[in-house]
């Protein structure tokens, strides 16, 4: 197969990080082309340097064997080369035909001509099964939709090369094994895909070659057929890694938090949980599962005070806490890892040890009369960080300094480090390494052998099935089941995030 | 922009007009003050509906402009000034003078316009902080130079204000304006009919052209606009100058189609009511224009009202006192702006310096 897509020698330096190192990475003609690595390992610092929007300090990018140089999207975009961001670029107000058309426009008498461009668009969707409507306002549209409209916005430029840039963090696992349908469709047409991921069993259930990256370098080019997760995770972290999480079998003792009700409008007004009702009891683990924006941050932020809620109650250890401030919240014995930890989890340009009593300062030992204990505070962040093993050169270095996995611990610390009855962790390890990862979750398996109740949300699948005792699945901000984590499947729990409603089992609203 | 707005708007127009009506119907027909209403109120409008349509370019493209009132008031000057220069000191005759100074009020507000760019798009300064050191700075200018060419002994024009060569004459529509009575109002001068054509204009280009469709990307997700291959920086640049050089033709209306002379803080916060329009007009031409006409209704009756003052009957005397009258504008500004009616949905990357 001939090679259409060549990246030689590329290295990238970022002030403080060698991003890429002496990197090579080929694409062959209509193959499924896996990076797998890490966050910050490297593979977007390669793909934005391939479609133009990072220039190399060294190194030479090639299509059809000729040497390219990209000085902009323009450029690549020219030579046949497409991107689908992780986060994807397209503007909600606009409707499907504009984002599509927008940077290369059809005009007539100098107005746009909407109506061709239109026609272009079904004529894509026909084509390679991308079945949307041109007209629609995108924001409207739901995520897997939104990413049709970008594969097509990439088709309509005649993309011969598509990268897709962690493309299936925002889908259901349905919209996933749907994306992966088109995928093959494509490569069928004589597409060539790059697909970055850092799921290992979607790496070996779609790619016919699979590259690896760790710390900025190619560990690895490696087919699926003669590898396995065990042996890609190791070649990602360096080091053989447990993928499956050791625990025991739950002894729930008495409910800690009893959700009744429950309603919570989001930023904009509009309600976005509409009357859940669950209970979370000690020593078990409760994970909500759901697709992203399906209710789960407004959900956790009333739980925790964060947000007023029109409707239902909060019971807490045994008190109402519905609307209750978060200080006396969570004085009431309530821990909270929160989704956004650069946002709400830790003030970044505070020292590590600061950081660490952001919830306690102004109770004794840290502070009395109003006045601040260094040394209090001192001993209790050398304590901690040792307990938790915190990787930082001082206590006293600023947050922001630290990697995301040892910022993640400082929260986890000194949420933990103090009387607690209940943690609600809301995606404890999104953005996480693999190390972090395992130990996060080991945390969380000893918190709940220790007797507390644990709350986890995530929006990854396996994340959920192998920490949860009980798994209660949100879709569009109603819980629509609860069900007991060994009894469902992978398979149900997509289903049921996708919106479909659990036959057998009752409808918590009906 | 939605009916609920228009309708919003044209009550609050019936009701200003209403009142001189009925004040006024005892000495003139109720028709001839409506007439000489609306045309006073479209005349009155033209700075603020310009300075609208210039705040629209820049915050359409992601850049928020408070310094209209600055670029109106340092055009206002500027273009004064270059027609005093071309008709008493190069002595080209009336007409040209004028010409020259309205486009020297447009190259003004250009001006002032690039410099806000570069604050807020190269060097990101926070673009609150940009408008406001505009404003400042055409306070500053003007207030200056109008001293030391003017008022100071061995200036230029040695401690007298020479003659401005008069204000821009008025242009009829041909068949239109010779209707009775109502034939008034489409008797204008030529920055208020520029100022109306701009609206449709700019309504075309936002929504009908490739230039449009960028402007808008770059106002919603610039990184969305530059994935596609488009120089953001550019059309930023590209738009906020435009929007200085609409600032600046409104500038003009102030020194050269309203009255023939200059006066330090003419612009009197007329910059910052065309932001209010803006906004009410919910970042769309027509809107921004129907909120400008109801700024220049309560204009409209503070200069109407003057004629018949003896009429105002006792109950009312406090209207008898022309700086009561003259708020008018400016507290229509706080309530409308307080959001009395539907939610205004600004771009959602207005005031963000783009980071490449």
């Amino acid at each position: 197969m001939t090679i259409v897509l060549e990246a030689k020698n590329i290295t990238k330096q970022f002030p403080g990080v060698l991003a890429n190192d002496n990197v090579d990475f080929d694409l062959r003609q209509g193959e499924i082309h896996a990076m797998l690595g890490e966050n910050g390992a490297g593979k977007t610092t390669l793909m934005n340097i391939i479609y133009g929007l990072y220039r190399p300090d060294a190194g030479q990018v090639s299509v059809d064997g000729q040497p390219i140089v990209i000085h902009s999207p323009k450029d690549s975009i020219q030579h046949g080369i497409g991107m689908v961001h992780q986060h994807f670029m397209l503007i909600p107000v606009f409707s499907v035909a504009e984002n599509i058309m927008l940077g290369d426009e059809t005009t007539r008498y100098g107005a746009l001509d909407r109506k061709t461009v239109a026609q272009r668009v079904r004529e894509l969707s026909h084509q390679y099964g991308l079945d949307v409507d041109p007209h629609a306002l995108v924001g409207q549209l739901p995520v897997g939709l939104q990413q049709r409209v970008e594969i097509i916005k990439t088709l309509y430029r005649d993309a011969k090369i598509l990268i897709l840039d962690e493309p299936t963090a925002v889908l259901t696992p349905q919209e996933a094994e749907d994306l992966f349908r088109i995928m093959r469709e494509l490569t069928e047409k004589g597409v060539s895909i790059i697909f970055i991921t850092h799921k290992l069993k979607e790496v070996l259930a779609v790619a016919d070659r699979i590259t690896v990256m760790r710390a900025g370098k190619v560990v690895g080019t490696v087919k699926p057929k003669e590898t396995s997760e065990k042996k890609l995770a190791a070649l990602m972290v360096g080091r053989e890694v447990i993928l499956k999480v050791e625990k025991g079998r739950a002894k729930p003792g008495a409910e800690v938090l009893k959700v009744d009700g429950l309603k919570v409008h989001d930023k904009r007004g509009l309600e976005s949980v509409s009357g859940v009702s669950f209970s979370v009891r000690a020593g078990e683990v409760l994970g909500i599962a759901g697709v992203q924006g399906n209710g789960q941050t407004e959900l956790v932020e009333a739980l925790t005070g964060l947000t007023h809620s029109p409707g239902g109650q909060v019971w807490f250890a045994g008190s109402d806490v519905t609307n209750r401030m978060p200080r006396t919240i969570t004085e009431t014995g309530m821990a909270h890892i929160p989704e956004d930890r650069l946002r709400h989890g830790l003030v970044l340009s505070y020292a590590v040890a600061d950081n660490m009593v952001l919830n306690t300062y102004y109770l004794p030992p840290f502070g009395v009369g109003g006045i601040l204990q260094p040394k209090a505070i001192d001993a209790n962040a050398r304590k901690l960080v040792q307990e938790f093993d915190v990787r930082t050169p001082s206590p006293y270095v600023p947050t922001s300094k630290l990697s995301g996995g040892n910022q993640q611990k400082v929260i986890v610390a000194r949420e933990l480090s103090r009387e607690v009855k209940l943690l609600i962790a809301n995606q404890p390890t999104r953005g996480l390494d693999v190390g972090s990862i395992e130990y996060i979750h080991k945390e969380i398996v000893a918190m709940r052998d220790r007797g507390l109740g644990v709350l986890l949300v995530s929006a990854e699948l396996d994340e959920i099935m192998a920490l949860s005792d009980r798994i209660a699945v949100m879709y569009r901000g109603q819980i629509v089941t609860i069900a007991e984590a060994g009894k469902v499947t992978r398979e149900q729990l997509g289903l049921w995030m996708a919106g479909a409603h659990p036959e057998g089992l009752s409808h918590p609203h009906t | 922009m939605d009916w609920r707005r228009f309708g919003f708007i044209a009550l609050i127009i019936a009701i200003l007009f209403s009142v001189v009506v009925l004040i006024g119907k005892a000495q003139i027909s109720p028709l001839i003050i409506i007439t000489s209403m609306m045309a006073t109120t479209i005349a009155v409008a033209t700075p603020l509906t310009l300075g609208a349509l210039s705040g629209l370019y820049c915050e359409r493209a992601g850049v928020v402009n408070i310094g209209i009132e600055g670029m109106m008031l340092a055009a206002a000057f500027f273009g004064w000034l270059a027609a005093i220069y071309m008709n008493t000191i190069f002595l080209f005759a009336p007409m040209p003078s004028l010409i020259v100074g309205v486009i020297a009020a447009i190259l003004t507000g250009g001006l002032f316009a690039l410099l806000h760019a570069a604050l807020s798009v190269t060097f990101k300064v926070d673009q609150i902080i940009g408008g406001t050191v505009i404003n400042i700075l055409a306070v500053g200018i003007t207030g200056f130079l109008n001293r030391q060419l003017f008022f100071e002994k061995g200036s230029i024009f040695g401690g007298n204000v020479p003659h401005a060569p008069g204000v821009l004459p008025r242009i009829d529509i041909p068949i239109l304006a010779d209707i009775p009575v109502i034939g008034r109002i489409f008797d204008q001068q030529p920055i208020t009919w520029a100022a109306i054509l701009l609206v449709f204009v700019t309504h075309i280009v936002l929504f009908y052209t490739r230039w449009g469709l960028r402007t808008r990307a770059v106002g919603e997700h610039p990184r969305a606009a530059d994935t596609v291959g488009i120089n953001v920086f550019y059309m930023r640049y590209a738009n906020v100058i435009i929007g200085g050089m609409m600032a600046g033709l409104g500038g003009a209306y102030f020194t050269l189609e309203s009255v023939p002379s200059f006066e330090p803080l003419m612009t009197n916060g007329r910059g910052f009511i065309a932001l209010a329009a803006m906004i009410f007009g919910n970042w769309t031409p027509f809107g921004a224009w129907a909120a400008a006409l109801v700024f220049g209704a309560a204009q409209a009756l503070q200069i109407n009202m003057q004629f018949f003052r003896e009429a105002i009957p006792p109950q009312l005397a406090i209207l008898q006192i022309s700086y009561v009258v003259g708020l008018t504008p400016y507290i229509l500004t706080m309530l409308i702006l307080t959001g009395i009616i539907g939610k205004n949905i600004p771009p959602a990357a207005d005031g963000q310096p783009y980071e490449k």
